[in-house]
């Protein structure tokens, strides 16, 4: 494979493509709501309509407007299709031969997806997932055949410090000072691992991308395998995601073909290999120590760092370990620059960011940002606010690890910096909306259950102190618990956050935290007077 | 190997590179509470009894796997620690059902002791009282969950002292307990060479020789009888 083979794939994929393409989106939520069958029909229409000379309909990937779908587009039309049932496909085909139809429209002016700025989304919704030759059409592979052509190692790794990118699955550490530490580690052997273990409840950004546009992630892989030295790749995915996997291996055997991955990429020295990993279904194998863990098939429990897993990961080797969103970056930033990368964002947060849009919000689904964006813009505008035109009460982001923040701070920009110092993260990309009928002990109480389960029972802080905490908040949620109970509950979020092993454990006070911090009214209306459960003349006190 | 100068509590000391604090701290009498770290088997840092502030680190670190480096400024027992520490045998107390008076291990248990050091006067969490069998079909040991802290000890010394691997954790969070082979009962089980490193290894009275336990104090008044009988009525047959 060279440069003039990925040439003759990509104008053949050009040539062939009709004039019309009606695009179907096939990603799990619109499949869920019977897309595949949607598809059937659409093409049946199409054969017997006689329109098969000129029409293409092509599953592609999300379409991003999940709370619609399943969702069809027509781009001779420039239409958005919404929840089309395989009943109306044909009278949706008719409509090319200047038929009418009842299918809701969308609008793509609206600012769902006005305001989207597709950097990593950029082929999802577009391209066939599961045909290289589609992604390929697309600039498909050409970074990485720069990349292998006319940079060095050095070079590549320099300019993913120059593009700003940070880690996108949560703790934003700088990515190229990451790749720089893996690759300086002298080792006749190191990894590349793909974090694709999403785990936070309300979060599927991760999965999108890998149901939509494997290739890309692949692409990403394979140029920070040059970049650090590695010849391995292994790609941690959670099996609840059984599409994800399918889509993920049919890209890798397309790509192994094509010799795209294997020995001598591109007719280059360097090689490199993918294989997938099935995680089991623990949250904490997102952590990265107990992910390495869990594929060397040991039991997944975290580990305490240092050594990082830069200097000492799998299998005692230097190991990267990015996520799935970050390596889906990589191949526009060596495609386009990190120049062009380092002009969108803020100051200290570069790029776009996905978000999982979920819970008491009018649209739901997948959207992609630029950095520095504010909540305010994502919830009302793009998300169309609360239905039933309730108030929005809250944003929570990062997931368990993750803070809420409440309406007032709206006009919060999305970045690493700002959502930290209002006690919450970036975290993935879960980006849940709370309205105002939301109780927000009962919230706190739902992330602490979570991490109770999730729990992986090496540390006890994490593992003895995660249930004390629930046991408090219960207590606080049936009005049995008084300020001493408060009390407790804060010094125990204090010590678990401060004395974990891992980042769940640090982590898992945060939604009680914060809010206690901006919601602290709430818990003290459940609070009962601190005489509450002494006796006064042989009978308990009532309740409040 | 480098000699590396730090600072442990306001003392100098110096020590060989590649240490650990915590074996720095014990070589210089600088005693540092632990429950999981066991001396033979590599350390899980899990119990984060032995955390320790570093200056410069906004983490507390845990001194068993935390290795030394030159001009480390250490504290090893502040105010937050204790406070920290007590709060972790807290919760250890509460986690499952620890009660001293009926144990094997009353009076030499490394988990009393240090509750007793720490003066955790009492636990100010409320009781879990988990309902864990108590799994004796072995011949000569026994297994009590209701006072297993979860340390991984026994794991440990199975797996890298006698090179057996009967014993490992299965479950996660709360119902994370010890299992021997795929999870059968110890008596069964065909990997265990019943060298009773495990029992050596636990800190609390999870991990008995049978017949320790208080229930099976035996009196044998039967016996008294039989030699009284023999005596007076020359009786020899009982």
């Amino acid at each position: 494979m060279v440069n003039e083979d990925l040439n003759v794939i990509a104008e053949k994929e050009q040539a062939a493509r009709k004039k019309i393409v009606i695009r179907c989106c096939m990603a799990a939520g619109c499949m869920s709501s019977k897309s595949e069958a949607v598809k059937k029909n659409l093409e049946q229409a199409v054969n017997e309509a006689e329109l098969s000379d000129g029409v293409e309909v092509r599953g592609v990937g999300c379409m991003k407007l999940c709370c619609e779908g399943p969702l069809v587009s027509v781009d001779s039309q420039n239409a958005l299709y919404e929840k089309v049932t395989p009943e109306n496909a044909l009278e949706l085909v008719q409509t090319l031969k200047g038929g009418n139809t009842g299918i809701k429209r969308g609008d793509w002016n609206h600012p769902f997806f006005k305001k989207q700025m597709s950097i990593v989304l950029a082929n999802s919704g577009e391209i066939d997932p599961e045909r290289i030759e589609a992604y390929i059409a697309v600039e498909g592979y050409q970074a990485l055949l720069t990349v292998l052509r006319e940079m060095t190692p050095k070079q590549v790794v320099e300019e993913m410090v120059k593009s700003g990118l940070r880690g996108r699955g949560g703790a934003g550490f700088p990515t190229g000072i990451k790749w720089g530490t893996v690759a300086k580690t002298e080792s006749a052997q190191k990894y590349v691992i793909c974090n694709a273990d999403e785990g936070d409840p309300g979060a599927f950004m991760d999965r999108s991308v890998l149901e939509s546009d494997p290739h890309s992630v692949l692409e990403g892989m394979a140029i920070a395998a040059y970049a650090v030295g590695a010849n391995q790749g292994f790609i941690y995915v959670r099996a609840e995601y059984p599409l994800a996997i399918k889509r993920l291996q049919t890209a890798i055997k397309q790509a192994k073909q094509l010799g795209l991955l294997g020995s001598s990429i591109f007719e280059s020295p360097f090689n490199f290999n993918i294989d997938i990993r099935i995680g089991a279904g623990a949250f904490v194998c997102g952590e990265e120590t107990a992910l390495m863990a869990s594929v060397e098939g040991k039991r997944g429990t975290p580990r305490p760092r240092p050594p990082f897993p830069a200097e000492s990961g799998l299998w005692g080797c230097p190991t990267l370990i990015n996520n799935v969103e970050t390596f889906a970056n990589v191949p526009p930033i060596y495609r386009k620059g990190a120049e062009w990368f380092a002009s969108i964002g803020t100051e200290k947060s570069k790029g776009t960011k996905v978000f999982a849009l979920a819970g008491k919000i009018n649209n739901t689904g997948l959207i992609e940002v630029p950095m520095g964006t504010t909540l305010r813009q994502i919830v009302e505008e793009m998300g169309g606010g609360a239905p039933d035109g309730r108030e929005i009460k809250a944003v929570q982001t990062g997931g368990p690890s993750g803070g809420c923040i409440p309406a007032q701070h709206l006009d919060t920009p999305v970045d690493y910096d700002s959502l930290m110092k209002l006690g919450s993260i970036m975290g993935s990309g879960g980006m849940i909306v709370m309205d105002d009928s939301t109780r927000m002990v009962d919230v706190a109480r739902y992330f602490m259950e979570f991490c109770v389960d999730e729990s992986c029972g090496k540390c006890v802080p994490c593992r003895a102190g995660t249930q004390q905490m629930l046991h408090l908040l219960e207590k606080i949620l049936n009005r049995k618990a008084t300020g001493h109970d408060l009390a407790k509950l804060e010094e125990l979020c204090d010590m678990v956050r401060h004395t974990s092993l891992c980042g769940l454990g640090q982590t898992a006070p945060n939604p009680t935290l914060s809010t206690l911090r901006f919601f602290r009214k709430e818990y003290e209306e459940l609070l009962q007077p601190e005489e509450f459960g002494r006796y006064e003349n042989g009978e308990a006190r009532a309740l409040k | 190997m480098a000699a590396k100068t730090l600072t442990i509590d306001g003392t100098q000391v110096s020590a060989e590179e590649g240490a650990t604090v915590l074996q720095v701290a014990r070589d210089h009498g600088i005693e540092i509470p632990t429950l999981c770290h066991l001396e033979g088997v590599y350390d899980v840092g899990a119990c984060r009894l032995c955390l320790v502030e570093v200056a410069g680190i906004a983490k507390l670190l845990p001194a068993c796997t935390t290795k030394i480096s030159e001009g480390m400024e250490l504290k090893t027992n502040s105010e937050r620690l204790q406070k920290y520490r007590r709060m972790t045998l807290e919760l250890l107390f509460a986690e499952r059902s620890h009660v001293c008076a009926v144990c094997v291990s009353n009076g030499h248990c490394e988990l009393q002791t240090l509750a007793y050091s720490h003066g955790m006067e009492h636990v100010r969490y409320d009781y879990c009282f988990p309902k864990w069998k108590v799994d004796v079909t072995h011949r000569l040991f026994g297994m009590d969950h209701n006072r297993c802290i979860l340390c991984a000890r026994c794991v440990r010394v199975c797996w890298h002292i006698e090179g057996a691997g009967t014993k490992n954790v299965s479950g996660r969070g709360a119902s994370a307990n010890i299992i021997n082979d795929l999870n059968q009962p110890w008596g069964q089980s065909d990997s265990c060479t019943e060298c009773g490193k495990c029992v050596m290894s636990c800190p609390t009275g999870a991990l008995f020789h049978k017949g320790s336990t208080v229930a099976e104090m035996v009196h044998d008044r039967d016996k008294l009888e039989f030699i009284v009988n023999a005596r007076e009525k020359k009786q020899w047959i009982v």
